[in-house]
């Protein structure tokens, strides 16, 4: 296992973190040019690392792999041993380059982004910071070694969140994010207890041997259990319900941040655990179901928020939390490899809609509400066209990419007979059809009609039933996003008033990412379309293993290459389900189309006909507001009134204070013997003399 | 031959005189020679037991003690200079910067 070549795998997070370090030490001396400069040089060096090795790896044989570099023994507690080491296998050389590369292409662009914001080379420092974990965390080789990782991305999320911590809400959302992934965390801690109580060790390599060997549990059992909370844990990172409540604050953060962290990469991570866990979660088939009905519940869910909002990072965020669902749901139906898949064209065009979002933000001066933008498609026309790409990708066109990705999963969904289930099929083109519906929303409210300026925060207000303020402290100041430190930035350099198109820095990876959206779905193409879908085949491996053992004849994979042996009648299925669900992205289209250009007064009238459904949605099902009442104030009043006033006040610092007035009391007694006369010194010394001498006499007369 | 405990008993009158008069005295240099009369009646007890018992140790302890005596007559009048110059007086009474 392990007699494989020498990758020196080590190299490719540590760039980053050198590149962190240098720019967190140094960097406030540096000009901004080296500043970025080194912000490239280390994720670029990484990415090139990266490469190499997956050309390496191409070469391995089938036996080397998963390859394993161990590099030192890093925990050994008794029997209980951790070393630091790195995996590699189709699954993480699949991350590597996602992140690497996407990453590093957000890295480009937000040289051009960040050139008018301050703390420059604190932002860079964050973002390689990022990176280190993000890598850390999809080439450990150990449960513990993810989660270093796991934390790490969290940190740095917290930090790129709260980027503009002088703006109170920016600092609430760094909060939240922080605090909600920390239950996540807890859960998957949890789980990796179980996993050492019973396997005595977090290598993968070893707890899956060791599961493989066992049955698959029918009840609930150990491992439902353990998948239960790691899945709580993927939650809490992937955003699902319901911890899902930190990724729409998370926009905040600096536009390439939410494209870096919230869409493109650290979201994923969770969705990797549960592929890298797939044989845990193959083995606890009710943990599957969980995993697949808080996929698809996640997806419409965050869909149908996603219908209304009115911020156009609002809306992507909303998207993002139901792509990532879709993704969880497949997972849930034993589809691991489109969900890998779903996760990788994902990464490119929620990336690249978020860039372009920026890049439109970026244009308007700090501008993020949709309702004052429109017609922009001639001022910025490259924006426009990378987002029109990015559009037309997520809302599933053929032959873009999110056709293929999201056709797998709804494929998969429908036909496998062990996970899979119609009402998930269902679900998932319900969603299909909303995604494609308010991604369009944006598109149209974006770049076509007439430009509707900002009218001012106190015009605004006569429209407030459709601006219903929110009231959860974390998200105050939101919608009212203008305040973006952008707008102060543009405005002093005199770009306030007129849209310009952004400088080649930012547009070159938007045009990268465009390229990317449209054809990186093609190495999954599907054999009833005609395809090889190689994808799947590459990854077949890593989630092959994990069935095999325990594989009954009802227990059927997901993953292996079915349409080669399956009848013909399934063939004309998948290609039927494949154009019900482009049917459904066009009935998007058309609608968006109908709303928001055909007849602009449309979407008002049902909004006032419809008026619960719509606050509803508009308020985010009032999720936040509950979470606040219910476990937030609680704890927060809790806190306040017990720990704060009762143990802290009453006990502790009774407990401090009464110390120190103790002795206050004793020594002012005590310092009485101090009087600083010689004599009365020498007259205690020769008492106390007096004194042993007397008592050792007194010893020796009774011995 | 004398017998130990008049040894002793000189000794432990010279002790207790120079335990007097380091308590009565108010001179700083009177306290040191009241000082040394206590290190030397205490040597001259070590001298005596080492007589009596026909063991040397006794006595090199006695080198010592003097050995000790004399650095610390050294320093310990180093600082009588040192007080004398400062505050021009030897009076200890006087010399109680350390009282509260």
């Amino acid at each position: 296992m392990n007699s494989g070549p020498n990758f020196n795998l080590w190299v490719i997070p540590i760039l980053p973190l050198i590149g962190s370090a240098i720019n967190g030490i140094f960097g406030k001396r540096f000009p901004r040019n080296l500043v970025a400069t080194v912000a490239l040089f280390f994720p670029g060096a990484a990415f090139a690392y990266a490469v190499w090795v997956v050309s390496q790896f191409a070469g391995l044989s089938q036996a080397q792999i998963p390859h394993i570099e161990r590099l030192f023994s890093w925990i050994e507690a008794g029997g209980f041993r951790v070393d630091y080491g790195f995996y590699l296998d189709q699954l993480s050389v699949t991350m590597l380059l996602i992140v690497t590369g996407v990453g590093f292409l957000i890295h480009i662009y937000s040289v051009g982004y960040m050139a008018e914001e301050g703390g420059y080379y604190r932002f860079f420092s964050y973002l390689n910071l990022f990176m280190f974990f993000m890598l850390m965390l999809i080439l450990a080789h150990s449960y513990l070694l993810m989660f270093v990782g796991w934390e790490g991305v969290g940190l740095a999320s917290y930090l790129l969140i709260g980027f503009f911590f002088l703006k109170q809400s920016a600092a609430q959302a760094g909060k939240k994010a922080f605090i909600t992934n920390r239950i996540g965390d807890y859960g998957f801690l949890l789980g990796m207890f179980l996993l050492i109580k019973h396997f005595g060790t977090l290598d993968y390599d070893k707890v899956f041997n060791a599961i493989s060997g066992l049955p698959v549990e029918t009840g609930v059992g150990m491992l439902t259990a353990t998948a239960l909370l790691m899945m709580v844990g993927a939650t809490g990172k992937s955003a699902q319900i319901p911890l899902y409540v930190w990724l729409p604050d998370a926009m905040e953060g600096p536009t390439p941040v939410s494209a870096l962290i919230h869409a493109a990469t650290m979201v994923t991570a969770g969705i990797y655990m549960i592929a890298r866990s797939n044989i845990l979660f193959l083995h606890a088939p009710i943990a599957m179901r969980v995993v697949a009905i808080i996929g698809a519940l996640t997806a419409i869910f965050a869909a149908s928020i996603g219908l209304v909002q009115n911020d156009i990072k609002r809306v992507l965020a909303y998207s993002t939390v139901s792509q990532l669902g879709y993704m969880f749901m497949a997972c849930g139906v034993a589809a691991f490899s489109a969900g890998i898949f779903h996760l990788m064209t994902h990464a490119f065009f929620k990336a690249l809609l978020f860039l372009a979002a920026g890049s439109v933000i970026h244009a308007l001066g700090g501008e993020q509400d949709m309702r004052h933008m429109g017609g922009l498609r001639k001022l910025i026309p490259w924006t426009f066209w990378v987002m029109t790409i990015a559009t037309f990708a997520i809302a599933g066109f053929f032959p873009l990419s999110g056709f293929f990705s999201k056709d797998e999963i709804l494929w998969k969904a429908f036909s496998d007979k062990t996970h899979g289930s119609r009402v998930f099929w269902l679900i998932g083109l319900i969603t299909a059809g909303m995604t494609s519906f308010y991604m369009f929303r944006l598109w149209f409210l974006t770049f076509f009609g007439e430009r509707r300026e900002a009218v001012h925060n106190e015009h605004e207000e006569p429209t407030g039933a459709v601006h219903a303020p929110d009231s959860t402290p974390a998200n105050v100041g939101h919608q009212s996003g203008t305040q973006h430190a952008h707008a102060a930035a543009h405005g002093r350099s005199g770009h306030g008033g007129h849209v310009h198109e952004s400088p080649w820095v930012m547009l070159g990876p938007l045009v990268v990412l465009a390229i990317g959206s449209a054809v990186m779905g093609w190495v999954g193409w599907p054999e009833a379309l005609g395809g090889k879908n190689h994808i799947d085949k590459f990854l077949a491996p890593v989630f092959h293993t994990s069935s095999e053992p325990a594989r009954s004849a009802e227990n059927f994979s997901a993953t292996e290459p079915q349409k080669s042996d399956s009848p013909q009648d399934e063939i004309v299925l998948e290609r039927t389900l494949a154009a019900v669900s482009l049917a459904t992205a066009l009935a998007g289209l058309g609608l968006a189309w109908l709303f928001y250009v055909r007849r602009p007064e449309l979407p008002d009238r049902i909004a006032s006909s419809m008026k619960g459904a719509y606050r509803t949605l508009l308020n985010k099902y009032w999720v936040d507001e509950a979470y606040y009442s219910t476990l937030v104030n609680p704890v927060v009043d809790g806190s306040r009134r017990v720990l704060w006033r009762g143990v802290d006040v009453g006990i502790v610092d009774a407990l401090v204070n009464g110390t120190g007035t103790v002795s206050k009391e004793l020594s002012g007694v005590t310092r009485r013997m101090q009087s600083g006369s010689i004599r009365s010194y020498a007259g205690w010394v020769a008492l106390g003399a007096a004194c042993v001498v007397g008592f050792m006499i007194w010893m020796g007369l009774h011995t | 031959m004398i017998p130990l405990s008049w040894y002793l008993i000189l000794s432990a009158i010279l002790f207790a005189i120079g335990v007097a008069s380091f308590l009565i005295k108010r001179s700083i240099i009177t306290i040191f020679m009241s000082i040394e009369l206590m290190l030397n009646a205490v040597n001259l007890t070590f001298v005596a037991f080492a007589n009596h018992w026909h063991q040397v140790s006794g006595q090199v302890f006695v080198f010592f003690v003097m050995v000790v005596a004399a650095a610390e007559a050294a320093v310990g009048l180093a600082i009588v200079l040192a007080v004398f110059r400062t505050r021009e007086t030897l009076n200890v009474d006087q010399v109680n910067l350390l009282k509260l």
